[in-house]
């Protein structure tokens, strides 16, 4: 869509990125207009931030070309790209959260005077956030800032370093579905003021509404650029797996049996790392999906932590088969059958530089059958059962002795998957089971965590993604700031605002 | 402008990874060589001198592997609160417990023969190492108390109580003024092999490391050892107590260090005296880290460490060079060991030549 005339913003040509002798980038050509929104569309893994990472400065490329203003460019450093008119908007922000937004603004900025003049700052933020709707209080201290309005102040730095090039980081995984619509209004100003926008995602489609154009990444490598007009989500679909998308058929559950595990009032308090829980009250039963709906942050991971005895909930009564379990430990509720799959698979689910037997002992090496007696591990056992495993999960991997840093996502997953499932357990939490897998991968968990319900146990299903919820959940719970704001009976019978309103801390009462 | 920049490695071959040690040592030996010429020594023979007094006489071989003995348990002391990723720089303060100990227990416990009081002198060590180690060790679990300078801190107690005891209430009144206990008794000393300084304290050294190894390979214990080390957070969520595990790593860290302290006294000296241990814990700290924290490298390093001390007092003897430049030439080796680290998990690659200048 080259109007001729001016040249593009930025392009690139044939892009190179390797990593580990694996290209993350392979001759990838891209380029924005002023004035557009360019999305960048392609499963996790496909290369999407690595090459606008090049973009921002962050790496280097191993080969190919960037103009920027028609004028070849080399980036050393992030703050080259931004001197050349290009910012961006990583997943996680990257701001000090003691300080406050007009001392993040100039944080890090050349040419700012020893003393610092507050008041011309804040005036000129003011005014950029009235220019481009970007509503933030620049006296405020980030910690008091929502993840939304943190998200704001990130996008208001670019511009106020006087980008014109913006490069977002799947925006909307941290937002509300109304905190969304107020982002893509934003986003319009902005183009319209003639600055150019890079969209990461994976949602097809809000990319649909949003971009001018969208190129495809698959691999590495761009499968193809299309205009919005010429776009629909079955082709954009194909274009991202690579095959026509097989749907693996809903099921619901036929009936769910009695409740599995009871929550009555549990509150921890928040602090440190940790964020609060308050008076979370909820039943899981036999033979269901409940999904957990929510803006990542909202406690959804120290719920999971409380329901599999890691942290320890300041009051409350848990109920487990009829049995109270409050006050046990971590060990012990693995012992009584609660399996859990953290959304952190190398910081938490498995010990990277260990091998996949030892990876596998981790949740039994103390009771048989893989331990002998007190004090020794019975390593043969545990061999057997790890290519057992391995081989009905289909874990590729080079041997049962590499360590399990050199496996891929997919494989990670798969493996962590197969050591909670095995053993039948009463209880699955499963928190983001399918983020950053491929397509065949993440259809893989969903029928393993169905088969598991079929089997009787019940899952607790923790998602962002609104979607996968409503496709695989029987019920969905909605969680706002450690509170549950509702328990949706009916998913299927319910609008995506309603939840939306919830996810954004409405009663359910008052959100109809 | 070109540059250089390090990338990750994939992996790493246990040859590849001897290799980077080697070559660290090498060049370490070789920076050692350029001080030594610059104190007018020619190092080539320095390094000939130091290898003839430690492997050159059945003499030379049984000092270095006398002096191999306290370098394999205090290594081992501190491999195993470093497989744990707590950072025990106390062993030598642990030993010094041990052996104050094992002398408190000669001068007052009684015991029926060399037996009873082997076994009293051991589980005296055992206890006084242990506590030694536990204090920071229950410290760091409970509170989150920095161990390196908690363990760093309790050496100079542990050494000065020593002081307080050689210099007051247990000095040898037949020492003419000099720091030390009266000799022990023939049943409170250990076995030595013919005409040589070489004792029972080497088949301790061989057991423990055995079982070192036994322990992290084959125990439930050890697995947990290992899990914390790499990956805290994943051993809470296996549920492992790592507060009573680092308690109970930096008990047995110190126990190991204290049986150095007995095995020293006992074995080698037959007295407790002041500036027995010429910093063996902290040399444990080298040893344990040039092992790459493998309990069956760890006596072989502990061996060649040997050969710097025994070759060392050599060098004073024979070129007339101080023991500090000894010392020198350890520090350098741990020096570029550590470094050498970066090369093991990197790779360095020229980085690519820029075509333009960008916004330079």
């Amino acid at each position: 869509m080259r109007t001729g005339h001016s040249p593009p913003l930025v392009s690139m040509s044939g892009v190179d990125k390797i990593f580990f002798g694996m290209y993350a980038n392979k001759g990838v050509d891209f380029d924005l207009e002023s004035g557009e929104v360019h999305a960048l569309l392609g499963e996790n893994g496909a290369g999407k931030t690595t090459l606008m990472n090049i973009l921002a400065g962050i790496y280097s490329p191993d080969a190919g070309t960037i103009y920027a203003g028609g004028r070849e460019v080399s980036f050393r450093s992030p703050r080259d790209a931004i001197s050349a008119g290009i910012g961006m908007v990583h997943q996680h922000f990257m701001l000090a959260p003691v300080l406050t937004v007009w001392e993040n603004m100039i944080l890090g900025q050349d040419g700012v005077p020893f003393v610092l003049d507050r008041r011309r700052t804040v005036s000129q933020i003011k005014e950029l956030s009235e220019r481009y709707a970007l509503s933030v209080d620049p006296e405020a201290r980030v910690t008091s800032l929502s993840i939304g309005e943190q998200q704001r102040v990130e996008i208001l730095k670019m511009l106020y370093r006087g980008t014109k090039v913006l490069i977002l980081d799947e925006p909307t995984s941290v937002l509300t579905p109304q905190e969304a619509r107020d982002f893509f209004a934003a986003v319009r100003m902005m183009t319209a003021a003639g600055h150019g926008i890079v969209l990461i995602s994976h949602k097809i489609d809000e990319i649909l509404s949003a971009a001018g154009r969208m190129t495809v990444l698959r691999r590495g490598e761009r499968v193809g650029t299309i205009a919005a007009r010429d776009a629909d989500k079955e082709t954009l679909a194909e274009m991202m797996v690579g095959r026509a998308l097989r749907h693996f058929p809903k099921r619901r559950a036929e009936a769910p049996g009695p409740p599995v595990l009871s929550c009555r009032g549990i509150n921890l308090k928040g602090g440190g790392d940790s964020k609060p829980l308050s008076d979370v009250t909820f039943e899981l039963r036999e033979k269901e999906i409940l999904g957990v709906a929510g803006v990542a942050g909202n406690s959804q991971g120290e719920l999971c932590e409380v329901l599999a005895g890691i942290r320890r909930a300041d009051s409350g009564e848990m109920i487990l088969r009829e049995r109270s379990v409050a006050g046990l430990g971590a060990r012990e509720f693995i012992e009584l059958g609660i399996s859990y799959i953290p959304i952190d698979r190398k910081g938490v689910g498995l010990v990277p530089n260990m091998n996949l037997c030892e990876n596998v002992a981790l949740k039994r090496y103390w009771r048989k059958p893989a331990a002998y007696g007190k004090v020794l591990i019975d390593w043969e056992y545990i061999a057997a059962l790890t290519g057992e495993l391995v081989g009905s999960y289909g874990v590729q991997t080079l041997s049962l002795e590499s360590p399990v840093r050199l496996l891929s996502g997919g494989n990670l997953q798969k493996l962590m998957l197969a050591r909670e499932l095995s053993g039948s357990p009463s209880v699955i939490l499963a928190m983001h089971p399918v983020w950053g897998l491929d397509v065949g991968a993440a259809e893989f968990v969903h029928e393993r965590l169905t088969e598991e319900r079929d089997r009787g146990a019940g899952v607790l299903l923790v998602s962002e993604d609104l979607d996968e919820l409503l496709d695989m959940s029987d019920r969905i719970m909605v969680m706002s700031r450690g509170r549950i704001m509702g328990v949706i009976e009916r998913p299927d019978a319910v609008s995506k605002e309603w939840i939306g309103l919830m996810m954004a801390g409405v009663p359910a009462e008052k959100a109809v | 402008m070109r540059g250089w920049r390090l990338e990750p490695r994939t992996s790493v071959t246990p040859a590849f990874s001897a290799a980077v040690s080697a070559a660290s040592i090498m060049l370490a030996l070789v920076l050692g060589g350029v001080i030594m010429a610059a104190m007018g020594v020619n190092p080539f023979r320095a390094y000939y001198e130091i290898l003839r007094g430690a492997l050159g006489s059945s003499y030379g071989f049984s000092e270095t592997l006398v002096k191999s003995i306290p370098l394999t348990m205090t290594g081992l002391a501190c491999l195993l609160a470093f497989r744990m990723t707590i950072w025990n720089i106390g062993a030598e303060g642990q030993l010094v417990m041990g052996a104050l100990a094992s002398a408190a227990f000669v001068r007052y416990g009684s015991a029926g023969g060399a037996a009873g009081m082997f076994f009293g002198m051991f589980a005296a060590s055992v206890l006084a190492g242990g506590l030694w180690g536990l204090i920071p060790g229950f410290l760091k679990g409970r509170w989150n108390v920095n161990e390196i300078i908690a363990t760093l801190m309790l050496n100079y107690i542990a050494l000065s109580l020593m002081d307080l005891l050689l210099y007051g209430a247990w000095k040898d009144p037949a020492s003419m003024g000099f720091p030390m206990t009266p000799p022990f008794p023939p049943e409170a000393r250990f076995l030595t092999f013919g005409r040589t300084r070489l004792h029972g304290g080497l088949a301790m050294a061989l057991a423990m490391t055995a079982a070192a190894w036994f322990v992290i390979r084959k125990t439930r214990w050890g697995f947990e050892i290992r899990v914390i080390g790499e990956n805290k957070r994943a051993a809470g969520y296996a549920g492992m107590n790592v507060m009573r595990n680092t308690a109970l790593v930096m008990f047995v860290s110190g126990a190991i260090a204290g049986l150095c302290g007995m095995s020293e006294v006992a074995g080698l000296h037959g007295r407790l005296s002041r500036g027995f241990s010429v910093g063996y814990g902290f040399t444990g700290v080298i040893v344990a880290w040039l092992s790459g924290l493998n309990p069956l490298a760890l006596p072989f390093v502990a061996f060649l460490m040997g050969i710097l001390l025994v070759g060392g007092d050599t060098l004073q003897v024979v070129m007339t060079l101080p023991l500090s430049s000894v010392q020198v030439l350890q520090g350098l080796i741990l020096f570029c060991v550590l470094g050498g680290e970066v090369f093991r998990r990197r790779r360095l690659r020229p980085s690519r030549a820029a075509p333009g200048t960008g916004e330079h």
